[in-house]
């Protein structure tokens, strides 16, 4: 039969057309709560600015239709989409692209499909419950104008053989297109992709079957189309993304040839089919087709061999650049960041330039300039950067001595890009972000004074006079750095500063920076998103031409902001202080036996050994440090980040070996547990040594849905007088003790990008050392968990009872508690940790806070406080409320006086 | 949609599709402009029956089916003498969200309802005249005075001042009202905001299911500037695909641009639309005095290419035409030969 083309027709605000000639078509999958954990946690902290430049990286990124999901429990999913659908929809090249609305609730979906300008598609419906709701979300589908994705699941359950697969896929098409006249080509199958080499036999033909089933759907119903999950089907191995990447590859040259044309694929492995090696190749898809019964042994036996596997195509030429000029010597050594032959090189420059200076000026600053470019267009990445830098870097310290010769011969000197002063504000010890942004701005020419951590306003800008610098730019971690970057900008106006201050840091905003401090220093303040902006501001703030219209364009652009902040309305309401706590988490305490632990007081843990923590490690946030986001271990395969996640994941490990070998780090912790009794509404009431100890807690105060309750952790402990005695634990613990010896030698090589790898290494070995002591707490220490066994996801995933909230953190934002938690823990004697007078902790590789066992306790946000709330916990903590309303100030809903 | 309806009225429609087949089809112009020309005082508006409403009624045209129907019924007269074979209903702002601006909600019902009845019996008039040649009431649909895919905020691109939901709940309200005073066709006009569209197409499907029975609905967007897209951002072709769904007898542009600059817009819609194609342009784009000043020679002209081109299936005016304009058009359009329709739409039609 030849049937005239019928193609698929979806908008945004523009077109996409998807017919017989059209390539597969990418759906971006980042903007999915269920997929992307950093999505997740901007749209649960209401960070929805941040959530849209999630979406504009997708469709940057090449995505042809947006997928959107906001399926999470704790979250008002309607609500969600619908807001972040009406955000994007005023991003003209966000909104462009079609969207997929992404649920599996019908309610979220309408809610979805009732902010659609565009036709965009659904995902999914299915027989699931019957052919009545099929049919009356199809036909709802019809009324909104919008495709359908329709999963092969039925009354019966998922569909797994080929037969089920086209009798459901079958079955749905004609009630579809026979009683209700849906478009075929507005059906897209999705079938069900499932994992092959599980070791199960049943699953051998996983893949076999899909692609049966997708080749005979196409012919069967060739309007439509299938799309699936890609990524499933190599799930059994996990962590060995060069075989992953190679299943996937082989799956989508053999799926795509069946009909498969659409797909959430995470791979860039269209084109990678052809380059696999012919072995690896043939054993991939001996498993993906099931040709012999012996694949699975088969690939495994040479799967660990090609866990590097993607390196070793390149090394037949690794060397070939050598046999070119020497100039592009060192443009190859900058932009691949190869160190081993840069000093030769540079020798070979020096002996044919008249002036040393013109070796930098010529083809070292060339090589940076290609830098540069390749950075500005997303070409390449952080971690590259920062290698480049350490070439550079070396490049330079061997050239010092000759032009410090040269210079006394002729009185000359280099003239750099500009001057910055930097720091870590007083109180924070937090650095990795701000080491990043000075070695990009370095390695841009400019100067960089680096003053280190904790540095107060004074030194600062002594500092910055002393020097003649261009600018200023302080970072800081903890939020009451917050409070004291406004003082270093309070400070600067004082005394008549003129130059630029640039803020940067994990817990500083557009916002908090147009509101906060911005007012106080209003000559040039700018707030810098991150190390990959650095560059860009840096220099118009030193270019003559530029800085008047970049200062005038951040001004307006704040001005905005405050504007904005002040009819900012009714987004989130908040609830009166004794409304939240009238609707607090009421638990029945009346059946409840909280558990009493098995070591009750102080135990103290002098040297974890490091290879303990090794299985615990949350790699995740390491990769985020340097700017590549995406969920470990799928970020190593993924199509943008990918080959640079996993260099510098190789180049981690390295250095952790050596870590580990040579026993550079020590990790202690201290461990404390106390009867406890929640006293009034929010405080706990605890003993220690016999001394009674208040611990004071903050309540959500933001508006709920009917039964959810505002939390507060003082609900999860039993009150007094309900008979039941109730407990609550501390920890200290640290993994960066003996950091600072290593990070000397680094910084003396010029080697910044492995002081901060081993910096970014502390934090997750502190991290999993948290992690490690909180699972032995379950297991032994409190021991109400005893046959506990969680694999490392679960871990990260916190599936098990009990939390270990840390002071400073959402759900309890007040720093100042950890003065009370080190003292109940004695933690700087017996963790060897301190506290700064911000209440940050020093090694910075360092984790605090308290065990609640009860199995309601939960994580949550806190959030913004009303003045009823900030006065009250004031007087529990006996402080002015000004003084509350400095070290509340990230939460306060209201502009204090 | 619901295609699988039967017709509300099939011995008109097979009129409307046979004469479809055969010629261009004239639709009406401007009924603001027209009305202007009265230089009506507050006192018309208001007539007897609004003489004591706590709101001013001066510019609420809609209302003059209500207190000068001789006015409005003139007006349908004119443009019929004119050639035109589709009159449109005084029903621009006839919805609850637009006649809030005047504190008469509550009339949103009788507004559509007797505006079709005059437009109706307006046309019975020129039927009884001319019994050769069928004409035909289009119930319009304006766009509200507000927008569910922008924000009216510029600071706050989240906020918005109406929903999906109460557009189609004054949508629906419009809908059953212009069906049961006598409209032949629906049409979603000037649309600025496919969203605010799309409510109406849901709210017309809904009323239809409601019935029983349809109507042939035509969707005509609105090109707001050079940029070439709608104020809500689409381009034409996307434009197109967003309403397809309503599975509708004519899309089309009107208003905001002349037939020079619509021209290419209307051409992308005529290369892809499954369905028949129509243009209704402003007389020109305004002037200093923001008055349109194309004349009926010129502007025929133009749209005298665009049938000469196979572009379109209706033709007719929107801000600045007078009955001179429509004659001058149905005149240029005379005896040339309707945009076919793509064959697979054809077999799409017969089911």
């Amino acid at each position: 039969m030849n049937t005239p083309p019928r193609p698929t027709r979806l908008s945004g605000l523009e077109p996409l057309v998807i017919g017989p000639d059209t390539l597969f078509v990418n759906i971006g999958e980042r903007t999915n709560v269920t997929g992307s954990a950093q999505f997740k946690k901007l749209i649960k902290e209401d960070r929805y600015e941040e959530a849209v430049e999630v979406a504009r990286q997708q469709v940057e990124n090449g995505a042809q239709i947006l997928d959107v999901n906001m399926d999470e429990g704790l979250l008002d999913a309607e609500a969600a989409m619908e807001r972040f659908l009406r955000l994007i929809a005023s991003e003209p090249d966000i909104a462009r692209i079609p969207v997929m609305v992404d649920s599996s609730r019908w309610s979220v979906i309408e809610a979805g499909l009732k902010c659609l300008q565009g036709k965009g598609v659904v995902n999914s419906i299915s027989l699931k419950e019957g052919e009545a709701e099929f049919l009356e979300h199809a036909r709802r589908i019809l009324q909104y104008g919008a495709a359908t994705v329709v999963m092969a699941f039925d009354e019966q359950g998922q569909a797994d053989t080929v037969e089920r697969r086209l009798e459901i896929c079958e079955r749905s098409y004609r009630l579809l297109t026979e009683k209700i006249g849906f478009p075929p080509e507005d059906i897209i199958f999705d079938s069900n992709i499932f994992p092959v080499a599980t070791g199960i036999e049943e699953h051998a033909d996983n893949a076999v079957n899909f692609i049966a089933a997708a080749k005979e759907l196409k012919r069967r119903f060739p309007h439509s189309h299938i799309s699936g999950g890609v990524s499933n089907v190599s799930f059994s191995f996990r962590g060995n993304n060069h075989v992953r990447e190679a299943i996937h590859s082989v799956f989508l040259y053999h799926a795509i040839q069946a009909g498969m044309d659409m797909g959430i694929v995470n791979a860039g492995a269209l084109a990678i089919y052809d380059e696999l090696e012919p072995e690896l190749r043939e054993r991939v898809e001996d498993v993906v087709l099931n040709r012999r019964p012996d694949a699975t042994e088969r690939l495994m036996e040479i799967a660990e061999r090609h866990r590097k596997g993607a390196r070793n195509k390149d090394n037949g030429d690794a060397l070939a650049w050598r046999e070119l000029p020497v100039a592009r010597r060192l443009e190859h050594a900058l932009v691949h960041g190869i160190d081993q032959f840069v000093v030769e090189d540079t020798e070979e420059v020096r002996k044919l330039s008249t002036r040393t200076l013109d070796v930098i000026e010529g083809p070292l600053m060339d090589g940076m300039n290609v830098v540069g470019d390749l950075f500005g267009a997303g070409k390449m990445f952080l971690p590259q950067v920062v290698k480049s830098a350490r070439v550079m870097k070396k490049a330079v310290a061997y050239l010092l001595p000759f032009m410090e010769e040269e210079k006394k011969r002729s009185g000359e000197a280099s003239k750099p890009n500009g001057k910055i002063v930097m720091a870590t504000v007083k109180g924070d010890v937090h650095d990795i972000g701000k080491n990043i942004v000075g070695v990009v701005l370095a390695c841009n020419n400019f100067e960089v004074v680096d003053l280190g951590v904790m540095v107060p306003a004074q030194k600062i800008l002594d500092t910055a006079i002393a020097e003649g610098a261009d600018m200023i730019g302080v970072s800081g971690l903890i939020t009451p750095s917050l409070e004291e970057m406004a003082h270093v900008a309070k400070e600067m106006a004082r005394r008549d500063f003129r130059i630029p201050l640039l803020i940067g840091g994990a817990t500083t905003s557009r916002a908090h920076t147009a509101l906060k401090i911005e007012p106080h220093y209003e000559k040039a303040c700018v707030w810098v998103k991150d190390a990959s902006r650095a560059v860009g501001v840096a220099q118009s703030l030193v270019s003559k031409d530029l800085i008047d219209g970049f200062l005038a364009k951040v001004r307006a652009e704040y001005a905005d902001v405050r504007e904005r902040h002040k009819h900012r309305g009714t987004m989130k309401r908040l609830v009166s202080l004794e409304a939240a706590r009238a609707n607090g988490s009421k638990l029945d305490w009346s059946g409840y036996t909280p558990p009493v632990p098995r070591h009750p007081g102080i135990t103290v843990f002098d040297d974890i050994p490091l290879t303990e923590l090794l299985p615990v490690i949350d790699w995740t946030p390491f990769f985020q440090a340097w700017e590549l986001h995406g969920r470990y271990p799928d970020n190593l395969t993924d199509p943008v980040v990918g080959a640079q996640a996993t260099e510098l994941f190789n180049d981690a490990q390295a250095i952790l070996k050596q870590v580990i070998e040579e026993k550079w780090l020590q990790a202690r912790a201290v461990i404390g547990f106390w009867s406890a009794a929640r006293v009034g509404a929010d405080d706990l009431e605890i003993i220690a040594d016999g001394e009674t100890v208040r611990l004071h807690h903050l309540r959500q105060q933001a508006e709920k849905p009917v039964e959810r309750p505002n939390l507060c952790l003082a609900d999860f402990i039993a009150p007094e007088g309900v008979g039941a005695q109730d407990w609550i634990g501390g920890f200290a613990v640290t993994a960066g003790l003996g950091i600072e010896q290593h990070l000397e030698r680094f910084h003396h090589d010029n080697d910044d990008y492995s002081a901060i790898i081993l910096k970014a290494l502390a934090d997750r070995l502190a991290e999993a050392t948290a992690e490690y002591m909180h699972l032995r707490v379950r297991r032994e220490f409190w021991g109400y968990a005893p046959d506990e066994a969680l694999d490392n996801e679960a871990l990260i995933a916190e599936n098990y009872r009990g939390i270990r909230p840390a002071p400073g953190y959402p759900a309890c934002p007040d720093h100042t508690e950890k003065q009370t938690l080190f003292r109940l823990l004695d933690a700087t004697r017996n963790a060897g940790i301190e506290l700064t007078e911000g209440f940050s902790m020093y090694p910075a590789a360092a984790v605090s806070g308290w065990y609640f066992s009860h199995p309601a306790s939960q994580y949550f946000v806190v959030g913004k406080l009303t003045l009823d709330q900030v006065e009250d916990y004031a007087r529990r903590k006996g402080w002015t409320r000004q003084e509350a309303e400095r070290w509340l100030s990230a939460n306060l809903d209201y502009d204090p006086d | 949609m619901s295609t699988a309806l039967p017709w509300s009225n099939p011995a008109r429609v097979a009129t409307l599709l046979d004469a479809l087949a055969r010629r261009i089809l004239v639709i009406d112009g401007a009924m603001g402009t027209m009305v202007q020309a009265h230089r009506l005082e507050e006192s018309d508006f208001r007539g007897a029956r609004f003489a004591g409403h706590d709101h001013d009624l001066k510019g609420n045209n809609d209302l003059l089916t209500l207190t000068r129907p001789d006015v409005i019924g003139d007006i349908h007269r004119a443009y019929l003498d004119a050639g035109a074979d589709l009159v449109e209903t005084n029903t621009f702002n006839s919805t609850s969200i637009s006649q809030a601006d005047y504190h008469l909600q509550p009339l949103v019902r009788e507004l559509n309802f007797e505006a079709a009845r005059l437009a109706r019996a307006a046309c019975a008039e020129a039927e009884a005249a001319d019994p050769a040649r069928p004409r035909f009431v289009i119930g319009v649909l304006g766009p509200t005075s507000r927008t569910a895919s922008i924000s009216p905020n510029v600071n706050d691109p989240g906020f918005r001042n109406t929903s999906f939901d109460e557009l189609r709940l004054a949508y629906r309200e419009a809908v059953a009202a212009l069906i049961e005073g006598g409209a032949d066709i629906l049409m979603v006009e000037t649309i600025f905001d496919t969203l605010n569209a799309k409510a109406a197409l849901f709210a017309i499907d809904e009323v239809f299911q409601a019935r029983g029975a349809r109507l042939p609905v035509m969707i005509s967007g609105t090109i707001t500037d050079r940029s070439g897209r709608t104020l809500s951002g689409q381009t034409a072709e996307a434009f197109y695909i967003s309403v397809a769904h309503a599975r509708p007898l004519a899309v089309g542009f009107n208003c905001a641009l002349g037939a020079t600059e619509l021209r290419e817009h209307v051409e992308v819609l005529s290369r892809i639309a499954g369905c028949h194609v129509s243009a209704h342009p402003n007389a020109g784009l305004p002037n200093a005095f923001a008055e349109y000043d194309e004349t009926p020679g010129h502007m025929a002209g133009l749209i005298g290419e665009f049938a000469r081109s196979g572009l379109v299936n209706f033709v007719g005016g929107c801000c600045g035409t007078t009955p001179a304009h429509i004659a001058a058009i149905a005149e240029a359009v005379a005896g040339v030969a309707p945009r076919a329709l793509p064959l697979a739409a054809v077999e799409g039609r017969a089911a």
